[in-house]
């Protein structure tokens, strides 16, 4: 079973006052955890990689911490949330497909059962990579005032063997939300989309 | 936004980075640095402006605001902070003395104050540029501007900023030098501490 080894962490917040209208009374605070680590399954085509995604587990579970803890500690703060990974230029866009259940799993159990689909993106990439993290309501895909994403990224990361995974988590919906659609307050909650 | 600043924030933005192992071998302790950012109105954009006070004064809450931001980022109480840096980025419709005015005259002062001393000049760059401008923050120990180990920069970015009318402002801090310096110069336990230098 590889180890997860870990070369740096980086956490992000944005606290977004306003953007050209009236001012937030309670600013929308968006955050995200990046962590860096080896590829395994660099330079070579491995066939059988789904184990490491147990591997992931704890890490995942210590990202979705982190965030919240970023967040000011309150899970029930919580109301987005997306993940993604770059792998870097010796994996496989698959060997970013290991994050979904542990990137997924962690937040879930660390938000006390959220229904939505965690929204996701990956991709293979050098040093300082740019990835827009899709966001969307933690318990209806469909809220429109909460989708949203977040710019991630490391000067110096992914090195060729290795691969940034990444989670992120906002406090509500864009600054100035006004294009209709579902709204926070109208979830049935029962299947994760409305 | 922040009651009574003078500043008209719209964003905030804190990083914060933590090396555990480079080329496979283990930092210990792992080295941590945090930049706090802020993006502001620029009210100066636009136009000529003589007299750039009211971006000195911005300098100033800013100092204070974002060096707060940065250690309490890192859990770090001020005086143990080992090294730090400023920047700017200057939206199109400013000019690069806008962030010269924010930058050098009064940002300092309230730096050293949280920081409980900063006897060493603070690096600084800054450029004009537009949304997604990368800023390289330089870093130097804050007592002694000669300890190599120090040396150092750290990448902010934010996507959609400086619009044209906005500065960035950022400021970083650290807890440690870079990760494994090893090319020698002088040591932060050979810090005189009287003259910032060495």
């Amino acid at each position: 079973m590889p180890e997860v080894q870990i070369r740096k962490r980086l956490s992000l917040v944005e606290e977004i006052f306003h953007e050209g209208g009236p001012i937030a009374s309670k600013p929308l605070r968006r955050a995200a955890a990046l962590v860096v680590i080896r590829n395994p399954y660099a330079r070579a085509y491995v066939e059988t990689i789904e184990a490491f995604m147990d591997d992931l587990k704890p890490l995942g579970l210590e990202m979705a911490r982190s965030v919240v803890g970023a967040l000011g500690g309150d899970p029930k703060l919580v109301e987005g949330y997306g993940k993604g990974a770059i792998v870097g230029s010796t994996g496989e866009l698959e060997h970013g497909a290991l994050w979904h259940v542990p990137g997924g799993y962690a937040m879930r159990e660390v938000l006390g059962g959220a229904k939505a689909i965690v929204a996701s993106t990956k991709k293979v990439g050098g040093p300082g990579t740019r990835l827009d993290i899709p966001i969307t309501h933690i318990n209806a895909s469909y809220v429109r005032s909460h989708f949203d994403s977040m710019e991630v990224g490391i000067a110096d990361a992914p090195r060729a063997d290795e691969i940034v995974l990444a989670l992120v988590m906002t406090t509500g919906p864009r600054v100035h939300a006004r294009v209709g659609g579902l709204k926070a307050s109208e979830i049935k909650g029962e299947d994760g989309l409305r | 936004m922040k009651d009574g600043l003078r500043a008209k924030i719209r964003k905030i933005a804190t990083f914060v980075e933590e090396t555990v192992t480079e080329m496979g071998r283990k930092v210990d302790p792992p080295t941590r640095r945090a930049a706090a950012v802020a993006v502001i109105e620029n009210p100066c954009a636009g136009r000529y402006v003589e007299d750039l006070s009211e971006l000195m004064t911005i300098g100033e809450e800013l100092g204070e605001l974002l060096t707060q931001r940065a250690i309490a980022a890192l859990g770090l109480d001020g005086p143990s902070a080992e090294s730090y840096g400023k920047a700017a980025a200057v939206g199109e419709n400013g000019e690069l003395e806008h962030a010269a005015a924010i930058l050098h005259p009064k940002l300092g002062t309230p730096v050293r104050r949280v920081l409980g001393k900063g006897a060493a000049l603070i690096p600084s760059s800054k450029k004009r540029g537009g949304l997604g401008v990368v800023l390289d923050i330089p870093l130097g120990h804050k007592d002694a501007a000669f300890v190599r180990s120090h040396f150092d920069g750290m990448e902010v970015r934010i996507s959609d900023a400086p619009r044209a009318n906005e500065i960035m402002v950022a400021i970083a801090v650290t807890d440690s030098g870079r990760p494994l310096a090893r090319v020698g110069g002088l040591t932060k336990d050979q810090i005189k501490g009287d003259d910032g230098l060495r």
